[in-house]
């Protein structure tokens, strides 16, 4: 057992007087996203040190129906060497094994994952349990996330029924997401809350804490299928429940944007929100991530632009 | 520190906006400036100059003016000139100026940021994404205003040379928001910038230049308080708009008290922050750093006094904590700061002064524990707890990063602690129940109310204060009004006060039954006795004192006898209306039935009321009965108004809602006119309750009869108690005591000039709104004099309500 799953989040008894104790103001809410990245930058040293941060909590991602085991393969390899090693060479961050945070598939692509990830601590996560709609039958989404596990995933995204937050059903809720958590077993369980189909920012809130009393290890913005996915307002919310959830029972929890993060800038700014928010605590892999495809390109040019001083071309970063 | 140093800390670093272009202008002028008049630099006149520093390093940037008495008479001059033509320039043209000052100042925003922020100390954050965007956008708004006056606004003329004097914690945001106005109605202008950060003015100089306004309309003269006392007292300024301190803007008041020059005054505060245990606790929380941590508390609107709902106070008093600990300080141009440098050491050891005061009186002091620079200026964020509402620092302004922490229990006890204060500028209410935040805002005394939000602001709202934060608005239309007056008054004569006896003119002439008894009697017997008594609380009522005034007709026969009121009359007569203020909620619509039952009273008991005239004046029947029925208009007049007045919905940059509330001012004094004694009484009554105000008259002391007859209407025609009451005896000796008394919200003098000047004058007691004659007669017949917007406009002050909506 490591450090981390020692300080593991545990399920906690469903408080629904805690979960109707959210008050949220949309306006106020935005507000404070839209400055955040205004009230914060980091530039030169300190932006290149950050955005290697950002890699390093990067779920390099790929879930198309087109997915083949070749596919995978690119993907693992750029996971394992996220940024060119001349540049990192160059920054001086040679030695620091710098590699993503884990690399997320879906189920039927795990083993590839695994096998071109052998020989690394580059965790493989599966999107299961009827991913993107969650509208499976449940049994068949439980039975997903144990083929998922036996095949060797060490994190579940799972996804939420929506329903039962649009409906206030929260016990439902508490107990569908109770019944993930012991599936997973050993493996770390992401909840995907898919806010943009959530309705008003308070159902968030409501989502983010039922789940949370659940034994969620991360919960995380959105299936990246969604309409709208991981936008600054809804990260604020989610990281304030967070927060709350520490305050009573002691127990981190990670938070996971996904969709729609495709530049530096965007990284930078979920990871001010993060240290602002919750502190540097939370500023690294095991309780931040960034679920993404392309945004590690746009990173990867940014260092390279620190290190030569000029601009540089998609074209030269190895593609994932 | 190295990338890999770094990425294992995940520290902040500096982030350091370039000041190089800033320090290219300053050299390209050598560091020096002059005074900015008829478009051309003048050095001025005793070749004295300031030196400008930057407070966050303590670094001279540059020396500006130091205006003489000279100097600013050749300002004021030269305005005067150029407002021979700035005054009938075409809407059209105005606007194209205004639209050109907006794109220049666009062109060089970032410039104007990184000068503001090196002179003033406040982030570059603000500067450039607040400060800057709104004098933009305070420019665009105000050129639309130009452009639309001839026709919206076409009953109003320029007031002529406007002195305006602006602070030091918005010094370019405080000039567009004099400027624009002013130069958008065809007004000319002196400015005088603060002392401490004169260089964005400079700056702007140069911008109206570029922009090619005609020489004289814009002219800056820098200096001290001595070069703004100058400008205050020049005679030919037409109207002083001031932004500062609530004791310097007693200082105008009394300065220019009589003179006719028309004031504004947007002073000081000590804005509630109010927080119900509904509230998004997260979201208010951030909303106080906006609100106190904003311009390092700088902000006369800024949310001062906390007031937290007891039942989640030790919760989110630890939020706040929390997040204290998460402000950055650092140089100004460091754009990864919350707090940059206050703006000198004389307001750091003032802010400091407070808070050790705080200390002594027992308040528990929390700093964070974060890094503080080593050099420059700057006080660290501060929250006092363990405060009560008579601590001294709940009380008093301290304009800096520091805030106070008080508990309520319910939301009556919220409101009673957000007016208990002498200042009514702003405040900022938080509740996600609809029904509570707004009750709430309708219940606090201030002039912009924020709803779950702080520190909003925009062109086309009107800013300003309630009660001794002020007087005026700037912004919106209501912001408009301030720099023009109706076409058909002139500016008042100057009066030189210096005759003037305030013991002499509010003396008491002793009264007492004429030597001899003149009545005549029609039938034989002896005339049935009418002395009327005061009218106070609905009910008629001895005066005080229990002495009696005869009142004579104009062959000098005494026609009857009223009671001789005194200042113990008085305070009852306030304390009625104070107990009156329900008239206020009534509805519109039951306020303007009364005021047509009046109408409908008066109408019946004409033939009394002529025959009271002609017996009181002399005047003929014919002139009686015209009199009759132009009150009667008038009561028909506001009683339309009662419904018609009650603000407008406000086209802000905010996603949501921006209501200007006419809301009503409390109690008003008012101080009637010999000329038309029915007409005038009621032209000045019924604008003031149709708004809701409750009042105390002083009718004529020549002609009081009709007032005190009126007594029988007001009792037959369903008025509350208390809503009108007057008081008869000796006008001016009843008006000081009226003027001095705290707790009356405005007075109205329609009399001398010198009544007019110690009405003004005395004001100052509580900064009551006033409106005077200055010993001018007006046309009470004539529509527009009698019965303009202006009488509407006196009876409201201006609420701006923030309402952001969004799911």
């Amino acid at each position: 057992m490591t450090s981390t799953e020692f300080h593991r989040n545990q399920p906690s008894p469903l408080d629904l007087g805690f979960v109707y104790d959210t008050h949220v103001n949309p306006s106020a809410t935005r507000r404070r996203a839209d400055t955040l990245g205004k009230r914060r930058t980091v530039k030169k040293n300190w932006q290149a040190a950050w955005l290697l941060r950002a890699v390093t909590c990067m779920d390099l991602t790929t879930l198309a129906g087109d997915d083949t085991p070749g596919k995978v393969q690119r993907l693992a390899a750029k996971a394992r060497q996220p940024v060119r090693q001349d540049i990192l060479e160059a920054l001086g961050v040679g030695d620091k094994n710098i590699t993503v945070g884990a690399v997320c598939v879906y189920h039927a692509r795990v083993p590839d994952a695994l096998a071109a990830l052998q020989g690394t601590a580059i965790p493989v996560a599966a999107v299961s349990t009827g991913f993107p709609a969650g509208l499976t039958p449940f049994e068949q989404r439980i039975a997903e996330i144990r083929a998922s596990v036996a095949a060797g995933a060490q994190e579940i995204d799972i996804v939420i029924s929506r329903e039962h937050v649009l409906g206030g059903h929260w016990q439902a809720l508490y107990d569908e997401v109770c019944e993930m958590r012991q599936a997973c077993g050993n493996a770390h369980m992401k909840t995907i809350l898919a806010t943009g189909e959530l309705g008003p920012l308070w159902n968030v809130t409501m989502a983010s804490k039922v789940c949370m009393m659940a034994g969620a290890d991360f919960i995380k913005t959105s299936t990246g299928k969604e309409p709208v996915n991981a936008t600054l307002e809804v990260g604020l919310v989610m990281t304030r429940a967070i927060r709350e959830h520490f305050e009573r029972t002691g127990y981190k929890v990670g938070l996971k944007p996904a969709g729609g993060i495709r530049t530096a800038k965007q990284a930078l700014d979920w990871l001010v929100l993060i240290k602002e928010e919750l502190g540097d605590e939370w500023l690294n892999a095991s309780l931040f991530r960034i679920g993404a495809s392309s945004l590690l390109g746009d990173i990867e040019r940014q260092l390279s632009h620190h290190v030569t001083g000029h601009y540089a071309a998609l074209h030269h970063m190895p593609v994932a | 520190m190295s990338v890999a140093d770094l990425f294992d800390t995940m520290n902040y670093g500096p982030a350091p906006e370039s000041p190089a272009v800033v320090q290219a202008w300053l050299d390209s002028h050598q560091r020096q400036f002059d005074l900015f008049i008829d478009n051309q630099w003048h050095a001025p006149a005793n070749a004295a100059y300031l030196e400008v520093k930057n407070p966050a390093t303590g670094a001279a940037l540059a020396k500006v003016a130091n205006a003489a008495e000279s100097d600013v008479d050749k300002a004021v001059q030269t305005a005067r000139r150029a407002f021979e033509s700035w005054g009938k320039t075409s809407g059209h043209a105005r606007a194209r100026y205004l639209y050109a000052i907006a794109r220049n100042i666009q062109k060089h925003a970032r410039l104007f940021a990184v000068l503001e922020s090196m002179d003033n100390g406040k982030p570059i954050r603000e500067s450039r994404d607040i400060d800057i965007p709104l004098v933009v956008r305070h420019f665009y708004h105000h050129a639309g205003w130009a452009q639309l006056a001839p026709d919206e606004l076409a009953d109003y003329q320029p007031v002529g040379v406007v002195g305006q004097i602006i602070p030091w914690n918005f010094p370019l945001l405080m000039l567009a928001w004099k400027i624009a106005p002013a130069l958008a109605m065809g007004n000319t202008v002196v400015l005088k910038p603060a002392p401490y950060t004169p260089l964005t003015a400079l700056l702007f100089a140069e911008i109206v230049a570029e922009a090619g306004l005609p020489p004289g309309v814009v002219n800056i003269v820098t200096g001290g308080d001595e070069t703004g006392a100058f400008v205050v007292a020049h005679r030919d300024i037409d109207k002083i708009a001031f932004t500062g301190s609530t004791n310097v803007g007693r200082i105008l008041r009394r300065v220019t008290a009589g003179t006719g020059k028309r004031l504004t005054l947007e002073l000081g505060g000590k804005s509630p922050f109010i927080v119900f245990d509904d509230a998004d606790q997260e979201g208010a929380v951030e909303g106080l750093v906006d609100a106190i941590w904003f311009n390092q508390g700088q902000v006369c609107c800024a949310g001062s006094r906390l007031l937290v709902q007891e039942n989640i106070a030790d919760k989110f008093l630890e939020k706040v904590r929390r997040r204290m600990a998460h402000l950055r300080t650092g140089d100004s141009l460091d754009k990864t700061i919350d707090l940059g440098a206050v703006v000198d050491p004389i307001q750091y050891n003032t802010i400091d002064r407070w808070v050790k005061i705080a200390k002594a009186e027992g308040a528990t002091i929390f700093q964070p524990d974060i890094p503080m620079p080593q050099t420059g200026c700057f006080y660290p964020p501060t929250l006092l707890t363990n405060i009560s509402s008579a601590s001294t620092v709940a009380q008093e302004e301290i304009f800096g990063p520091v805030l106070v922490a008080m508990t309520f229990r319910t939301p009556a006890e919220a409101v009673e602690l957000a007016n208990n204060t002498r200042y009514g500028l702003a405040a900022s209410i938080w509740s996600e129940n609809i029904n509570l935040a707004l009750e709430t805002a309708h219940k606090v005394k201030a002039g912009s109310i924020w709803v779950n939000s702080t520190n909003l602001f925009d062109a086309a709202s009107g800013f300003g204060g309630y009660r001794e934060s002020g007087f005026g608005r700037e912004g919106g239309r209501e912001g408009l009004v301030e720099y023009m007056r109706p076409v058909w008054q002139s500016r008042p004569p100057h009066t030189d006060p210096g005759a003037f006896d305030l013991d002499r003119w509010s003396s008491d002439a002793p009264s007492f039954p004429p030597a001899l008894n003149s009545h005549s009697s029609a039938n034989g017997l002896p005339p049935l006795d009418r002395t009327s008594k005061l009218y106070i609380a609905g009910k008629q009522k001895r005066p005080d004192g229990n002495y009696s005034q005869p009142v004579l007709d104009p062959g000098g026969h005494e026609i009857g006898q009223v009671g001789k009121g005194n200042r113990k009359d008085i305070r009852d007569a306030v304390e009625a209306a104070h107990a009156a203020k329900g008239w206020a909620d009534r509805s519109p619509h039951e306020r303007a039935q009364i005021l047509y039952y009046i109408a409908e009273n008066l109408a019946i008991r004409s033939d009394e009321f002529a025959q009271r005239l002609v017996s009181m004046t002399g005047c003929t029947a014919k002139t009686a009965q015209h009199e009759i029925d132009l009150s009667i208009d008038r009561l028909f007049t506001y009683a339309a108004w009662a419904d018609k007045f009650g603000g407008t919905v406000q086209e802000t940059t905010l996603r949501g809602l921006v209501v200007a509330t006419h809301d009503y001012l409390g109690v008003i004094g008012i101080v009637c006119p010999d000329e038309y004694p029915l007409l005038a009484f009621v032209s000045l009554v019924a604008p003031a309750i149709a708004r809701g105000n409750t009042i105390v008259a002083i009718p004529s002391a020549k002609y009081p009869l009709c007032a005190t007859d009126f007594y029988q209407i007001l009792e037959t025609s369903d008025l509350p108690a208390g809503v009108i009451n007057i008081v008869t005896g000796s006008r001016d000796h009843l008006t000081r005591t009226l003027v001095e008394h705290e707790d009356v919200d405005a007075v109205w003098y329609f009399g001398s000039a010198e009544g007019s000047y110690f009405v003004e004058l005395l004001s100052v007691a509580n900064l009551k709104r006033t409106w005077v004659s200055y010993g001018k007669s007006i046309d009470w017949t004539d529509r527009h004099q009698g019965a303009g917007e202006e009488f509407l406009r006196a009876a409201i002050q201006v609420k701006n309500t923030w309402v952001p909506t969004g799911v």
